[in-house]
């Protein structure tokens, strides 16, 4: 019996996304479920009630029932009072059933509770770990892509010239200079939106590491001239408090060049507390009049002191806009890119595409986005500890290095055994071994370690002539042979005739295969 | 000549063979290392020839001029994409000049010994000699059949396998002890003649049950071994010279070996152990759904290299066997005349011995200072606008870095799918050596370019 996926309507006001669409609802058809979708549902985000049926969605008016008989509910919203039933939505959660929307689990407490009443499970679509393999469901990312572009596309609206600089017959038109602060994906999608209109970007951010990440989408990094001793990278690869002394310089910045540039987006926000005020009222005074502050974190609170989340306002001639519904005025995009990061997240939880969901707990992604599990709540998850910076990417590789730590700690002890057992061999030899082979074996020991030292810096390059240059180089076993080659028996005479046959070979290829590849290395 | 003088060249020709090692660390001091072993290695074949055992001039010189023009021509004539094969070949023969060499010391009636204890030591000396000369020798004829295609590169894994060569090893001590206390010259020699035959099976087995993948182990390993060979025979022979220069390759090679284990995340002994591949982990597809395999032409692989900014390309053995080497240069070229920033990236085990890519990409003229090594350029990936992959799998294998249960879980590779967009050149989805699916080329980035490497690089280079 395969489960059923239903989607209702949202009810949020002036929201217009839908978790489903009729591209993703065919994939979803795919892992073995049957889809029921609530009449009207994706109209705000252009998917019509008919695009859904041809897709074989089953189109039901009656939101009520649709909850009722779903067993895997998607949601864009986290569950709220719904307007027309007058019940709230975690009430209409299938006793047993499964729920995957936005959550907010540490905004909303209690929440978490009325959901583990009805002995539901419940996965929160903001609660993705941020490791690499996770990427695909990442659905704040996706959101911040779209509301990073769209906070461009309202600035253009707002302000009264060109992004780009132009040289007209009516005159020279400056290029509009913009500041993002904040380089998340929301950040980094302004910043390209920004670039490709034509503005002259600059960025700023408390993580050092996204310097590049800025560079190479084309703008400007504004840094700090100050030394702390670690950046401002927290757990998650998001950003943390900084120390005071950081926000007064971050602050001077910040008051210069409100005074030059005519857009700022700030994207600044540091998870689970109020978004930091970075630009105060008197920066928006010292402002052109025509400028726009478009503020991304309004619905934290805002990153700028005069921000109405929500609202557009006029402030000593500066436009601030405090939209918090950004992804929401882009619906038939952040629909599909939001559908498809359920969908992605769908098909991990049915590997056997056979339409049934299987919530393993030892998946750390899935472990992650789980807040509630059968009426128990989960959240919050143990902590994975990786940063999006490029280098500590690498501790996603962590579980097998530890592996091979533990694995080497005993092997330490071998090692240290193995010597004991090597030093006293040593000692065995020395005690009965004449001198003249001692003599030898000091050689051999030294010339261990010349070779080691000499070679240890190869340049991976010349591995290949160090390979042909040794063994030719080696082939030096000709000296044996030619000390046995005059002996009286006929016998020791050919072996060793033949041992210098080839270690001449050996000797001549190795040489001058070498000397030809040399020739060929040129800078 | 004197002994005097001749120690005298020896150790002339031993710290000639020490400057020439260290030359051949430096791309600048390469050629220049090169010359200073040639020069030691006539220093040290004269000296002997004017010692007092040595008369029999006719048989050397005939022996020596025809090793040598051999050996001449074989230098020559090799492909570079035959390197591997020609190096694993050469290191069989110093395997077999041990064995030789070896037997003829052994069977040498004029040694005299002054006590027991002295002909005990030459004894083994004599026995280790030709044990690791054979094993050598047929590891490396594996390893160059191996190499060649000749013998299927799958690993030989035999049921119990560990416990075959722990009885192997058993048999060639117990076999140690009855030669060194054999009577005599002829009763000595059974129990070495069969001792050379197990060392000789040994050598097979061992490279019989180690996969293509860890070729560039094996290589350097044999290279090692070749090493210890010699000093060995140096030991055997009382000749410091050989003891040092054995001891100067058996580092180096070994060295090699760890640099070629770290770059694949592997323990030695695993390698050694073989059986790669076979029981290692799931081959699983990480990412539930594979995805859609999204192929590419040849026209608009060019296009998109044209509008590049960044261009890197990462060579594999695919590259080699295709000997696209060439043609790659021409449109790396074109695509620099054009303004583009191309650069080569190479892993460490990219191809089947250390350094194969690098030694490629010179033989067609690339300059080195484009030629990047994984750890300098794999910063760099992420803002490069496409990666060109050519014919490599495992090294550029995400798996190795995201799925814990892969076998090549932890092996540093080449973060090729962080670019914007990457391009792989490959024949089919066939999977690699390593035998593990490679997810990269189910990534919403990769465009995958079907067909012979050589054929579709020249292709593109029609359309650049």
């Amino acid at each position: 019996m395969s489960m059923k996926i239903g989607v209702p309507k949202e009810v949020h006001a002036h929201e217009h996304r839908v978790a489903l669409t009729p591209d993703s609802a065919r994939q979803l058809q795919k892992l073995g479920f049957t889809l029921a979708v609530e009449a009207g549902a994706g109209e705000a985000a252009h998917f019509s009630d008919e695009a859904y049926r041809e897709a074989g969605v089953e189109v039901m008016e009656d939101a009520r029932k649709l909850w009722a008989e779903s067993d895997i509910v998607m949601k864009v919203r986290a569950p709220e009072q719904h307007p027309g039933l007058g019940v709230h939505e975690a009430e209409l959660v299938r006793e047993g059933g499964n729920l995957i929307s936005f959550i907010w689990p540490a905004q909303n407490e209690d929440l978490l509770q009325r959901l583990a009443v009805r002995k539901a499970t419940v996965m929160a679509m903001d609660s993705v770990p941020r490791i690499s393999r996770a990427q695909k469901l990442d659905a704040l990312s996706s959101m911040a892509n779209i509301a990073g572009y769209r906070a461009v596309v309202e600035a253009a609206n707002q302000f009264g010239r060109f992004f780009t600089g132009q040289m007209t017959a009516a005159g020279k038109v400056p290029p509009a200079k913009f500041l993002v602060i904040g380089a998340g994906v929301a950040g980094l999608a302004a910043i390209g939106a920004a670039g490709s209109m034509g503005a002259i970007v600059r960025a700023f951010d408390t993580r050092p590491e996204v310097k590049e990440q800025v560079e190479s989408m084309g703008a400007e990094f504004l840094e700090l001239e100050f030394e702390e001793e670690e950046g401002g990278s927290g757990s998650g690869g998001y950003a943390k408090v900084m120390s005071e002394e950081f926000i007064k310089k971050e602050m001077e910045l910040f008051a210069q060049q409100a005074m030059e540039v005519d857009v700022i987006i700030t994207t600044a926000l540091i998870p689970g507390r109020p978004a930091p005020e970075l630009i105060t009222a008197g920066m928006v005074e010292s402002m052109q009049p025509g400028s726009v502050i478009v503020d991304l974190a309004a619905e934290q609170g805002g990153n700028c002191a005069l921000t109405e989340p929500g609202q557009v306002v006029e402030r000593h001639g500066v436009t601030i806009i405090g939209y918090t519904d950004l992804p929401s005025r882009l619906p038939t995009q952040s629909s599909q890119l939001y559908a498809t990061n359920l969908r992605h997240l769908l098909s991990d939880l049915t590997k056997e595409k056979d339409g049934q969901i299987n919530v393993n707990m030892e998946d750390t992604v899935i472990r992650g986005l789980t807040v509630v599990k059968a009426g128990e709540v989960t959240w919050p998850p143990p902590k994975v500890e990786v940063s999006a910076q490029p280098k500590k990417t690498m501790a996603t590789a962590a579980p097998p290095a530890e592996d091979k730590a533990a694995a080497n700690k005993p092997s330490g002890l071998a090692t240290g055994a193995l010597m004991a057992v090597a030093g006293l061999a040593l000692l065995g030899v020395g005690a009965v071994a004449p001198p003249e082979f001692l003599a030898h074996f000091t050689v051999f020991v030294l010339a261990c370690f010349v070779g080691y030292m000499v070679v240890w810096n190869v340049t991976p390059s010349l591995h290949t002539p160090l390979m042909s240059v040794t063994n030719a180089i080696s082939s030096v076993i000709i000296i044996g042979a030619l000390l046995e080659v005059s002996s009286a028996q006929t016998t020791i005479m050919v072996l060793a005739g033949i041992a210098i046959f080839i270690a001449s070979i050996n000797i001549a290829g190795g040489f001058l295969v070498t000397q030809r590849m040399l020739k060929m290395f040129q800078k | 000549m004197s002994a005097g003088m001749i120690t005298t060249a020896y150790i002339i020709a031993s710290v000639l063979f020490i400057l020439s090692l260290g030359g051949l660390s430096h791309q600048e001091k390469a050629r220049r290392g090169n010359l200073y072993g040639m020069l030691g290695m006539a220093i040290a074949i004269l000296a002997t020839l004017f010692a007092a055992r040595v008369t029999d001039y006719a048989t050397i010189i005939i022996a020596m001029v025809a090793g040598g023009g051999i050996g001449a021509v074989l230098a020559k004539r090799v492909q570079m994409t035959q390197m591997p094969e020609l190096v694993a070949m050469l290191h069989s023969f110093v395997g077999l000049a041990a064995v030789l060499v070896g037997y003829a010391s052994y069977l040498d009636p004029t040694h005299t010994y002054d006590d027991h204890a002295a002909k005990v030591i030459h004894l083994v000396e004599i026995y280790l000699g030709v044990l690791i000369g054979a094993v050598t020798f047929t590891g490396s004829v594996v390893a160059f059949g191996k190499l060649r295609g000749i013998i299927m590169s799958k690993p030989l894994t035999l049921p119990g396998r560990h416990w075959f060569n722990l009885g192997l090893a058993v048999a060639s001590i117990v076999l140690g002890y009855y030669f060194v206390g054999a009577a005599g010259i002829d009763s000595g020699r059974i129990p070495l003649a069969i001792m050379t035959v197990i060392a000789l099976i040994f050598g097979i087995h061992m490279v019989m049950a180690i996969g293509g993948a860890d070729m560039p182990v094996v290589v350097s390993m044999l290279n090692s071994y070749s090493g210890w060979a010699a000093a060995a025979t140096g030991f055997m022979l009382s000749n410091d010279l050989l003891i040092i220069t054995g001891a100067l390759v058996g580092s180096s090679g070994a060295i090699l070996s760890y640099i070629m284990c770290r770059a694949m995340n592997r323990r030695f002994l695993a390698v050694i152990a073989g059986g790669f591949g076979v029981s290692g982990g799931k081959p699983k597809i990480s990412d539930g759904a594979p995805g859609e395999v999204v192929s590419v032409s040849i026209d608009d692989t060019a296009e998109m290299l044209k509008d590049a900014n960044e261009v890197v390309i990462v060579p594999g053995y695919g590259m080699a066997v295709a000997q696209a080497q060439y043609p790659v240069f021409e449109a790396t070229k074109k695509l620099r005349d054009a303004g583009v920033k191309v650069r080569f990236a190479i892993h460490p085990v990219a191809g089947r011995m250390p350094g194969h890519m690098n030694v490629l990409l010179a033989e067609a003229k690339v300059p080195y200072d484009i030629v990047l090594e994984m750890d300098e350029i794999n910063e760099d990936l992420a803002k490069t606008d496409v990666v060109l992959v050519i014919g490599a799998n495992d090294i550029v294998n995400p798996d190795a870095m995201e799925n814990p249960d892969s076998p090549i879980a932890g092996m540093p590779v080449l973060e090729v799918w962080k670019a914007r967009t990457v391009v792989v050149m490959k024949r089919s989805m066939a999977t690699g050596y390593a035998g593990v699916e490679n997810p990269l080329f189910f990534k919403d980035n990769t465009r995958m370019l079907f067909g012979d490497a050589k054929a579709s690089v020249e292709g593109i280079l029609g359309s650049l």
